[in-house]
């Protein structure tokens, strides 16, 4: 390693990949649970509906995460 | 360049600890080795499970009395959820009802299958692979198109996902085989990718801790890593946790969205 190479990055570039995969469905999901919970607290009288519409949400949303690690995965 | 980064790592690798990779999810073969009836782990921890959970089930469906003990109340709960919260919720009580067997089988295979990634000796969720999540998504897959097939018919069916009502036409150019591409495709698939990826995940998770305990708390020699090695320890009966909550969650999330699949099927009602 020559003076010039400060910092030399050693492994798998797709680790990197994960991380930036996961932003998305990061801020997706903070939105869905955030309005999720706050129409529990406008109208509590159907919190089990809004609840069973979260988690369907949050299936959905999950997918996109998890494709980035199934990416991580094949190229590992 | 590259071979010099893969040998830096196998080098790494030999010092360091014993790190999981994707060659747990593919063990060699114990029994029938050669014959398409090959058995590895896995599939002898399904077997395994599939047993145990049948004669649980067995048992206790066969000892039930008026009065509920504890073990039987606890399975009563469990089958009372998923036929209240799951699927008369999504679908209501008489399109449901019909339903209830199937979801009520899928929701308990999953999660017990789900349960033996952390069951010590068994260490692998027999959902880790991509085969056992196909199977159920193609049997929700089939059922949902059944379902059209004899709620709306199958012509009658096609056309209501290529052309929805209220759309106009240019919009309809994309979105048609958009809907049509989620119906065969999207759905089975994304049940798959999302049952598996998660328990890979989730062994990857444990598996990684535990091998880094082991590293830092038995094999390393300087005292100075033991608590280090201590955090590990306590980072994977964390993982541990969060696993068991995953594989429940895993269960609901696969047949909740089974269910919200073949209700898509019926017709609108109200």
């Amino acid at each position: 390693m020559d003076i010039i190479t400060l910092a030399e990055v050693a492994g798998n570039i797709s680790v990197l990949g994960y991380g930036v995969a996961a932003i998305g469905p990061g801020i997706g999901m903070g939105i869905l649970v955030g309005k999720a919970l706050e129409s529990t607290a406008r109208q509590p009288e159907v919190a089990g509906r809004i609840q069973t519409l979260m988690f369907i949400g949050l299936a959905l949303i999950e997918l996109l995460g998890l494709l980035g690690f199934v990416a991580f995965v094949m190229t590992m | 360049m590259v071979s010099q980064v893969s040998t830096q790592l196998v080098l790494a690798a030999k010092a360091g600890p014993e790190l999981p990779s994707v060659d747990d999810f593919l063990p060699d073969p114990i029994l029938f080795q050669g014959t398409p009836f090959a058995i590895n782990r896995i599939i002898l921890i399904r077997i395994v499970a599939t047993i145990v959970l049948l004669l649980v089930m067995c048992i206790t469906a066969k000892r039930a009395k008026l009065v509920p003990g504890r073990w039987q109340g606890l399975i009563e709960t469990l089958l009372e959820f998923v036929r209240d919260n799951i699927v008369y919720q999504v679908m209501g009580e008489e399109r449901g009802r019909r339903y209830v067997p199937m979801i009520t089988t899928l929701f308990f295979t999953i999660f017990v299958f789900n349960l033996c990634g952390i069951i010590p000796g068994m260490n692998m969720a027999a959902t880790a692979t991509v085969t056992m999540p196909l199977v159920f998504a193609l049997w929700t897959f089939v059922q949902y198109w059944i379902a059209a097939c004899r709620e709306k018919g199958f012509l009658q069916y096609l056309r209501g996902e290529l052309m929805p009502p209220g759309v106009p036409l240019p919009i309809d150019i994309i979105l048609g085989p958009i809907n049509l591409l989620e119906a065969l495709i999207i759905r089975p698939f994304s049940l798959t990718v999302r049952l598996f990826a998660n328990m890979i995940a989730g062994h990857l998770l444990v598996a990684t801790c535990l091998a880094f305990t082991q590293f830092y708390l038995i094999e390393a020699s300087n005292w100075a890593v033991k608590p280090v090695g201590v955090l590990w320890l306590l980072g994977g009966f964390a993982f541990v946790c969060f696993e068991m909550f995953v594989a429940a969650l895993q269960a609901y999330v696969f047949s909740i969205l089974s269910t919200v699949y073949i209700n898509q099927s019926y017709p609108e009602v109200e």
